[in-house]
C-alpha cells in the first residue's frame, strides 16, 4: 500500500490484486513499484498541481463534446470577472490557434496546445503549457480540453476541478451514454439554455437524473453564454470554489477533482511477478 | 485512442521489471480493466500488439480481465453489482453509493522469462 500520497486501494478490489507475496516456490518477488497504468501521467499531474498550488492558481478543466460552448463560456466568464480575478487559459484542440486567439482578443493570456491527432490533453502537455504562462499573475486558470466525451476523462492534468458542459442540442441522456466522463464531473453545466424553447425533447431534469444515476451528488447549473442567463450562478460557484481552495492552501492542503480523490488511479500493490525458464518458451 | 499511449507506458513498466529481475523477456501480462476506467479492453489488446514490437514484450501475451461495477451504499450499507450507468444501491435505491470496483486500471501479474534454471 502506498502511504505517501494518501491514495487508497478500495476494499472491493484489494482481494483481486494482492495475493500474499513471498519469495519462494512460486518465484514471486515482492516489489515496490507503482503499477497503475497511468502512473507516468499521474506523477506529472502531481508535479503540475504542486506548481499551481505554489502560486495559488485554482485550475479548472472544462470538458464536453466539440461545440458545446466551452470557448463561448470562457469569453462570457472573462467579461464578467474582468478587474475581479486574473484569468489565464490553456486551449486544447487538434488544430488551429482560433480559440486562443478568441481569448487573447479579450486581453487574457492564453496558450494553445495543438494535439495533432491526440484526442485528449495529458499532464505532460500541461506541464509544457504552464511554462508559457506567468502563473504568479493568475488567480484562476481554465484548461479547455479537447472536445471529446471519452478520452479526456482518464487523464489527471494536475488541475483542481472538472466542469462538464452538456449543451441542450446534445440530448439529455448523454450522462447515461458516457458514464466515465460524467462521473468525473465536479459540476455539470447545462449550456445553451436559450435554445430550450426549440428543443422541447431536452429535459434538464432528465439530464440531472442520469447524472444522479452515476452516484454523483455534484451540483448542476443551467446557463446560456449567449443570453447571459445563469452566468451569475456559475460565477458564484467559481468564487466559492476559489474561496474553498484558498482556505485549503492556508492549511497546506490542496483540492483534487472528486474522481481523483476517490482513488480511481491507484497505487496498487505491486503486480505479482512469476518466472519461467527460457527453454519453455521456445 | 489513448490506449496506445497507455500501452507505451505499460511497456516502460515491463522493461523496468525485466531489468530489475535480470530477466530476458516478458511472457505474459495480466491487466485488470474496469468498465468505468475509460479504457476499452479490446482497444488495449490491439494497441499492445503495436506497442510491444521490438521490446522485451515482443512475444508477450496480454490477458485483460474486465471488471464490472460494484457499489457500496453509504445509506444502508448493502453492496450491489450494477450496470455502469446506474450506480444506485439495488437494495434501497440510494444515489449515495461508493464505487468499490469497476474503475481500476491495474497491472496485476507479469510472467518474466529467465535465461537460467529456476531455483525452487
Ligand atoms: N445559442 C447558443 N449558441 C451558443 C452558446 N454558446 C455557444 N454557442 C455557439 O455554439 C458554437 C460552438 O461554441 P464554442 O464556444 O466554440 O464551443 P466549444 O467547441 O465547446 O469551445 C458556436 O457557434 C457558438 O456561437 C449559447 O449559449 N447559446
Ligand atoms: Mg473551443
Ligand atoms: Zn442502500
Amino acid at each position: 500500500m502506498c502511504n505517501t500520497c494518501g491514495c487508497n486501494l478500495s476494499d472491493g478490489n484489494r482481494h483481486l490484486l494482492s495475493p500474499p507475496l513471498n519469495r519462494g516456490a512460486s518465484g514471486s518477488t515482492p516489489e515496490k513499484i507503482l503499477n497503475g497504468l497511468l502512473e507516468h501521467n499521474d506523477r506529472q499531474a502531481r508535479i503540475n498541481r504542486a506548481r499551481l498550488d505554489a502560486q495559488g492558481v485554482l485550475t479548472i478543466n472544462l470538458m464536453s463534446s466539440p461545440g458545446s460552448g466551452k470557448t463561448s463560456l470562457l469569453e462570457a466568464t472573462i467579461r464578467v470577472l474582468e478587474g475581479r480575478l486574473r484569468i489565464g487559459v490553456i486551449e486544447g484542440d487538434l488544430e488551429t490557434e482560433n480559440d486562443a486567439d478568441r481569448i487573447r482578443a479579450l486581453g487574457v493570456p492564453a496558450h494553445q496546445i495543438t494535439t495533432g491527432t491526440a484526442c485528449h490533453l495529458d499532464a505532460h502537455l500541461i506541464h509544457g503549457a504552464l511554462d508559457q504562462l506567468d502563473l504568479a499573475q493568475l488567480d484562476i486558470l481554465f484548461i479547455e480540453n479537447v472536445g471529446n466525451l471519452v478520452c479526456p476523462a482518464s487523464f489527471d492534468l494536475g488541475h483542481h476541478r472538472n466542469v462538464i458542459l452538456l449543451s441542450v442540442t446534445e440530448g439529455d441522456d448523454k450522462p447515461a451514454k458516457y458514464p466515465v466522463m460524467f462521473r468525473a464531473a465536479d459540476l455539470m453545466l447545462i449550456s445553451k439554455t436559450d435554445l430550450l424553447p426549440y428543443l422541447p425533447e431536452f429535459s434538464p431534469d432528465r439530464a440531472e437524473r442520469c447524472l444522479r444515476h452515476l452516484a454523483s451528488m455534484v451540483p448542476t447549473l443551467h446557463l446560456s453564454a449567449r443570453s447571459g442567463a445563469g452566468v451569475a450562478d456559475w460565477i458564484e460557484w467559481l468564487a466559492a470554489e476559489r474561496d474553498g481552495y484558498c482556505e485549503l492552501l492556508n492549511r497546506h492542503q490542496t483540492l483534487t477533482p472528486r474522481v481523483e480523490s476517490e482513488g480511481r488511479k491507484l497505487h496498487a500493490p505491486s503486480p505479482r511477478i512469476t518466472f519461467r525458464p527460457l527453454a519453455s518458451t521456445s | 485512442m489513448h490506449e496506445l499511449s497507455l500501452c507505451q507506458n505499460l511497456i516502460d513498466q515491463l522493461t523496468d521489471l525485466t531489468n530489475t529481475h535480470h530477466a530476458v523477456a516478458v511472457a505474459r501480462v495480466e491487466v485488470q480493466v474496469g468498465v468505468l476506467s475509460g479504457v476499452e479492453a479490446q482497444l488495449l489488446q490491439s494497441a499492445f500488439t503495436l506497442a510491444r514490437a521490438g521490446t522485451v514484450a515482443d512475444a508477450a501475451e496480454l490477458i485483460t480481465e474486465v471488471t464490472t461495477p460494484r457499489v457500496s451504499c453509504r445509506w444502508c450499507g448493502a453492496e450491489s453489482d450494477t450496470p455502469p450507468n446506474n450506480l444506485c444501491c439495488l437494495a434501497c435505491d440510494s444515489f449515495d453509493t461508493q464505487l468499490i470496483r469497476g474503475h481500476e486500471l491495474i497491472l496485476a501479474r507479469v510472467e518474466l522469462v529467465k535465461n537460467e534454471p529456476l531455483t525452487l
